[in-house]
């Protein structure tokens, strides 16, 4: 079974996806996706409803896979191997390109449980727990608020603690992609804009994608930006993708222009 | 992209609106809502009205005067002015010798000798087969009281002789002591014992079976044809009639693997058994009877837990094991277990099944282990409100309320065990 060596990730793409076909039965979802994201940078993939956004998303780490009828035609390169061969294991993929959820999703256990769980059970970590816990949580800017009360449920935080601990989670198993499916929707304003220098900071050490339905939010928080659409049989297609600067100041394409200003969508 | 177009919105003024006519339609509403209401009202009550009936019925014959007469009264058996309620053991014993035959002492003796026995059961040995009460009328509590007087009236007539005393029917004796052939000291202890033995193997086998079944249905089952025959069979199976249950056991577990059930293979030959009869016969028939209500109940459980978890679970990189195992069983195991819970509740009510496997009707003796003969504490209300003596229907009514008493406790351990688990998490 082929593995995938973090350390050999140097070259300037995190993950490329060539001719990607995404189906849910016979319907096409996604049709013909073809992206570079750039490494240690934050792709933010934005489009209408319906569009297929979260689904190419999933399909990075062949997420969506838990849904019997999905499948997924074209290849995904991460590390220079591509994941959707059959001989690769889903749980090897999902252990190096992490996700965060919509809806905070923590573990009904205490917050430290929420972090080791994953080092424990995942990659079978031997060091010295107490201090990934803490590193993970400072990563995730969250060790302050909750340094004292470690033993408590992770459900008795706040939605936007709720997600940073989700996001400290992922971090704990130590993936290279983080893949976020609008991680700030169900949160508040304030909540929202610590997720955002959270990525910031994040993007440091990790590639970041990041789906969201917010403009503001990708032309903020985002390096790059991938616009879908949804072609008249359904299926999403990418119309640009481009430096994020662009696309919202100069973009390329009338449609992603109607898009950003708020014609449609 | 299109403007908002623009849609005729016809605007009433204020004069045009009837206000009269909307008040009318507004109290046609309401009544309609009320009549309903009435509805649901009086279909609780029914409800209500027919539990109190029953339970009104079964105390009504669990309390109230008896009158018993004793073969021998007491007072005779006194030896030297001291009474059998203040004798000592080997006295006890004198007197039972000096008025049963010896063939009945010797087997007495060979059941348990004399010096290993306690005073009390000496002493009940003396009450059953010396005094004999036996009792001649008893009136039910509603009569015992409201009608006294007739009672007085009637006793005078025609129980001159006899004590009448005020009898709960349900007391401590009558959960501990045996099966009896006299209504006054007979007792549910062999029956509770029973029904405990039978509950016991029952879920030890259709546990693990049952809840191994729901991860496997609910977590690993691809939905196709086949799976989705095995899911509406196992809805249909949990709706069979009992007695079919009963008749497989019998096929099954009585006949077919009599050799397992009645302890032949274990080295274990008691020919009162040796016909398969046995309680693992009966705890195997219940566990079969519950399997598909277990397996239901887990899969609503499993199904219960929020797939967000699993999500999570397979977004950092767990396996499929790793996620039932350390995050969908400890979510669904309250519901798990509460469903568990019912599940035995039906199964401690089952009469049917038993009957057919073959519960004995009429044993004296605690069963000891799985291969012994058994009777259960349903088999036993229904074989006490089948003798023709009235006197049993009061016993039955006792044994009754023990039943309920049990399950009761069993459903409120169920609500206990769930809310203890869900504040955990």
């Amino acid at each position: 079974m082929a593995s995938f060596n973090p350390e050999s990730s140097n070259g300037r793409y995190a993950i490329e996806a060539k001719d990607l076909n995404l189906y849910y039965g016979d319907f096409r979802a996604v049709k013909d996706a073809n992206m570079k994201l750039e490494r240690n940078k934050i792709t933010a993939i934005i489009g209408p409803s319906g569009c297929g956004k979260s689904t190419i998303l999933r399909s990075l780490n062949r997420m969506n896979e838990l849904i019997p009828i999905y499948h997924a035609t074209g290849e995904v390169i991460f590390n220079g191997i591509n994941i959707n061969d059959a001989d690769i294991d889903p749980v090897e993929v999902r252990r190096h390109i992490g996700m965060v959820f919509q809806k905070p999703n923590p573990f009904p256990k205490s917050i430290y449980e929420n972090i080791a769980w994953g080092a424990r059970k995942v990659t079978q970590y031997k060091g010295k727990m107490d201090d990934l816990v803490e590193h993970s949580l400072r990563q995730a800017a969250l060790w302050d608020e909750v340094k004292d009360i470690l033993d408590q449920s992770g459900l008795a935080l706040s939605g936007g603690q709720q997600q940073r601990l989700c996001i400290a989670r992922a971090l704990a198993v130590k993936p290279n992609v983080i893949l976020m499916d609008e991680p700030a929707s169900a949160l508040d304003p304030i909540a929202t804009l610590r997720i955002e220098e959270l990525i910031q900071e994040l993007k440091e050490n990790y590639t970041i994608i990041i789906v969201t339905h917010n403009m503001q939010q990708a032309a903020r928080a985002s390096d790059f930006t991938a616009f879908f659409n949804m072609d008249d049989d359904r299926a999403g297609y990418l119309v640009e993708y481009d430096v994020t600067s662009k696309v919202f100041t100069n973009p390329e394409k009338r449609l992603t222009e109607d898009y950003i200003s708020g014609r449609f969508g | 992209m299109s403007a908002v177009p623009d849609i005729e919105i016809s605007r009433t003024t204020e004069a045009e609106v009837d206000h009269f006519a909307e008040a009318e339609i507004l109290s046609k509403r309401h009544a309609v809502g009320k009549i309903w209401r009435v509805v649901f009202a009086s279909s609780t009550l029914v409800g209500i009205i027919a539990l109190t009936a029953l339970l009104l019925n079964i105390i009504n014959s669990a309390f109230g005067y008896v009158a018993f007469e004793n073969t021998i009264q007491p007072e005779q058996l006194a030896i030297s002015g001291v009474s059998i309620e203040e004798m000592s053991r080997e006295d006890l014993v004198i007197v039972l010798g000096n008025h049963v035959s010896q063939g009945l002492m010797r087997r007495f003796e060979d059941e348990m000798p004399w010096e290993e026995r306690t005073r009390e059961d000496v002493y009940d040995l003396v009450q059953e087969r010396v005094v004999k009460p036996t009792t001649v009328a008893q009136w039910s509590l509603y009569q015992s009281l409201f009608k006294v007087d007739e009672i007085r009236q009637e006793i005078a007539e025609k129980y001159r002789g006899a004590d009448v005393i005020f009898k709960s029917w349900i007391t401590v004796d009558f959960i501990t002591s045996p099966q009896s052939s006299n209504a006054l000291i007979a007792g549910v202890r062999t029956a509770i014992l029973g029904s405990l033995w039978t509950i016991l193997i029952a879920i030890s086998f259709s546990f693990p079976i049952g809840v191994g079944a729901a991860i496997y249905l609910q977590e690993y089952a691809k939905d196709n044809f086949i799976n989705r025959i095995i899911q509406t069979n196992l809805n249909n199976l949990a709706g069979v009639p009992s007695i079919i249950y009963g008749i497989l056991g019998l096929a099954l577990f009585v006949r077919t693997l009599n050799q397992f059930t009645s302890g032949a293979v274990f080295g274990y030959a008691d020919p009162m058994t040796a016909n398969g009869r046995t309680i693992l016969s009966a705890g195997l028939t219940l566990g079969l009877l519950i399997l598909p209500l277990i397996i239901i109940n887990a899969q609503e459980a499993i199904k219960a837990v929020p797939n967000s978890l699993r999500e999570a679970s397979y977004g950092m990189g767990a396996t499929r094991w790793q996620t039932v195992w350390n995050h969908v069983l400890p979510s669904a195991l309250p519901g798990i277990l509460t469903g568990t819970i019912l599940a035995i509740s039906r199964a401690i009510g089952e009469t049917a099944p038993l009957v057919v496997v073959g519960a004995s009707t009429f044993i004296t003796f605690d069963p000891t282990g799985p291969f012994s003969k058994f009777t259960t504490l349903p088999i036993q209300i229904y074989q006490w409100t089948s003798r023709p003596q009235d006197v049993f229907r009061n016993i039955a009514a006792g044994a009754i309320i023990v039943l309920l008493v049990m399950l009761l406790s069993m459903n409120a351990f169920a609500v206990l065990l769930r809310n203890r688990y869900s504040r955990r998490i």
